[in-house]
């Protein structure tokens, strides 16, 4: 293995960050220059959204139901099972929907937009493109980041919506509670902050998915080898971003709705 | 050698005008990760011209090509295409200059998530200036001069290399570039194949008098570019001797270590007494 010094790595890592806030910027201003490609923006919709359903429909199912076991357990030996509707439905919307469905759909759509562009990098499809006077930003980025953005706000919808499902299957039909009351005290603990924290993070989460999965399909270097380590890169780098960003949204949002 | 034949309604020979260039390199370098790749190059390419460029692998041949599209820019020097300097525009100018430019790249570098027709009519539907019955139009009339009417259906896998070749040559002149630029287009092809290709070539040249920049690993090609014209009379290629007053268009120019060592005619590289392009031509 070839050794870096310091400081070519330091300036690889600034460059690549230099890269990457260029991408991310030229992907928002694209939206708003002409032309639009918007059966590109539905075509992604559809391959994103509609895509990674059954992903997200059984990661939030299963969450809610494992979520509400675990917590049936503590909330017992305080007598307070009562409230176990309440501690799903905040636990899903506020934190576990928004972030488990941005993991998921990193892992799904991070990884193929960098091996789908990574691939017409490598044989030529992306100069192609730019010498038939198409700019790529246009035409391929900014339509995943708009569909990825605009999708994974309805998906984390779901994915909260069938955890609260997944957590009154189990209360009811292993607990033995009864659905009325856990659905009751799930809606009424629920307020705008918390339903504000859970719809914004999966906006900023979509453009993290899909503007690294942008870089690393467009950075590709070195044939096939080099989009696999691109796909590789790109479901890590994004997964780790989304829960390092989540934690700062969290804290960041909980100061401005003054949460102790 | 066989012929192309073709059902395009073509029009009548375009001579090439009066050497004024559509490509200029003036003082051109250009290096990768520390390793000069082309070395204060300048040569032009005159409208109607065809210009063979040649050398070993790594020579700088393909780089050229993409400093005309402007795809990279050089660390020095500058590049005047069809009168604009490529080497000062942006990105964004640039797409508008690339639309009178055609490429064929060393690979066809076809979109394989769209089908022949869409990948010929790519430029036109990004244009959106044309009725789709006009772009299909067009399309069927790009692929009539390749030969491959029958292939709008299918997808670039479906299509051997040759094919593939071809339907990117459709690409390229679809909307009838003032200059192409291939890239290999005969590489790893087998004979037969390569031979149909530059037949589509020296007959791009001679019916449209489009000027272009060819890079190639066969010297064999060159060559019969460099004898051979197509008479759009009869629809085939046919040797200069056939024919003694009619001039080729078309000259060589040879890169060694990023540098230019040979810019003439086949007749100056005929005579050339240089050692390394003897060995290289013999």
């Amino acid at each position: 293995m070839e050794l870096t010094s310091p400081t070519a790595f330091a300036k690889d890592k600034i460059e690549a960050l230099q890269e990457y806030s260029a991408l991310a910027g030229n992907s928002v201003a694209s939206l708003f220059t002409r032309p639009h490609y918007f059966p590109d923006m539905v075509q992604q919709a559809d391959l994103i959204g509609f895509g990674s359903l059954p992903i997200v429909v059984l990661t939030g199912f299963f969450t809610g139901a494992v979520l509400t076991l675990n917590s049936a357990n503590s909330l017992e030996r305080f007598g307070s099972l009562s409230l176990l509707g309440q501690l799903v439905s905040v636990g899903m919307v506020r934190e576990l929907g928004p972030v488990l469905t941005g993991l998921m759909v990193a892992g799904r759509n991070s990884s193929g937009m960098a091996s789908e562009l990574g691939s017409m990098i490598v044989t030529e499809q992306i100069d192609a493109m730019r010498a038939l006077g198409t700019d790529p930003m246009k035409k391929l980025v900014a339509p995943r980041v708009a569909s990825t953005v605009f999708m994974l706000f309805f998906l984390t919808i779901i994915s909260d919506l069938l955890g609260l499902v997944g957590g009154s299957a189990v209360a009811s039909l292993l607990l033995g509670l009864d659905y009325r009351q856990y659905w009751s005290s799930a809606w009424q603990i629920l307020k705008f902050q918390d339903v504000f924290m859970g719809l914004f993070k999966p906006l900023v989460f979509g453009f993290i998915i899909s503007t690294i999965g942008c870089y690393y399909g467009l950075s590709a270097k070195g044939g096939t080898q080099g989009v696999g380590r691109a796909t590789t890169q790109a479901v890590v780098a994004s997964s780790v971003i989304i829960l390092l960003v989540d934690f700062f949204i969290t804290k960041f949002l909980m100061a401005m709705f003054g949460y102790s | 050698m066989s012929t192309p034949t073709s059902t395009i309604a073509v029009p009548s020979p375009t001579p090439p005008e009066s050497a004024s260039p559509v490509v200029v390199f003036d003082d051109v370098s250009i290096a990768f990760d520390e390793k000069q790749v082309l070395k204060e190059i300048s040569f032009q390419l005159d409208k109607g011209e065809t210009k063979a460029i040649f050398g070993v692998a790594g020579a700088g041949k393909s780089t050229i090509l993409k400093l005309t599209l402007g795809l990279i820019k050089p660390d020095r020097g500058h590049i005047r295409v069809l009168g604009e300097d490529v080497t000062t525009m942006k990105e964004q100018d640039l797409f508008e200059l690339r639309r009178k430019i055609g490429m064929v790249f060393q690979e066809s570098a076809l979109f394989d998530s769209l089908n022949v027709r869409d990948n010929v009519a790519f430029r036109l539907m990004e244009e959106g200036e044309s009725a789709p019955e006009e772009i299909e139009k067009r399309v069927r009339e790009a692929l009539s001069f390749v030969e491959l009417e029958n292939t709008v259906d299918l997808f670039p896998s479906e299509l051997s290399g040759g094919m593939r070749r071809r339907v990117a040559i459709a690409r390229a002149i679809i909307t009838r570039p003032e200059v192409i630029l291939y890239d290999s287009p005969t590489g790893g092809l087998d004979p037969v194949t390569s031979t149909t290709i530059i037949e589509l070539i020296v007959k791009q040249r001679d019916v449209y008098g489009t000027s272009s920049l060819l890079v190639t690993h066969r010297l064999q090609d060159a060559f019969v570019m460099a004898s051979h014209y197509f008479d759009t009379q009869t629809g085939h290629m046919w040797p200069l001797r056939d024919d003694p007053k009619r001039k080729i268009p078309m000259k060589f120019l040879i890169l060694r270590e990023g540098e230019i060592i040979f810019d003439g005619d086949i007749q100056e590289l005929a005579q050339t007494r240089d050692e390394y392009i003897r060995e290289y031509i013999s």
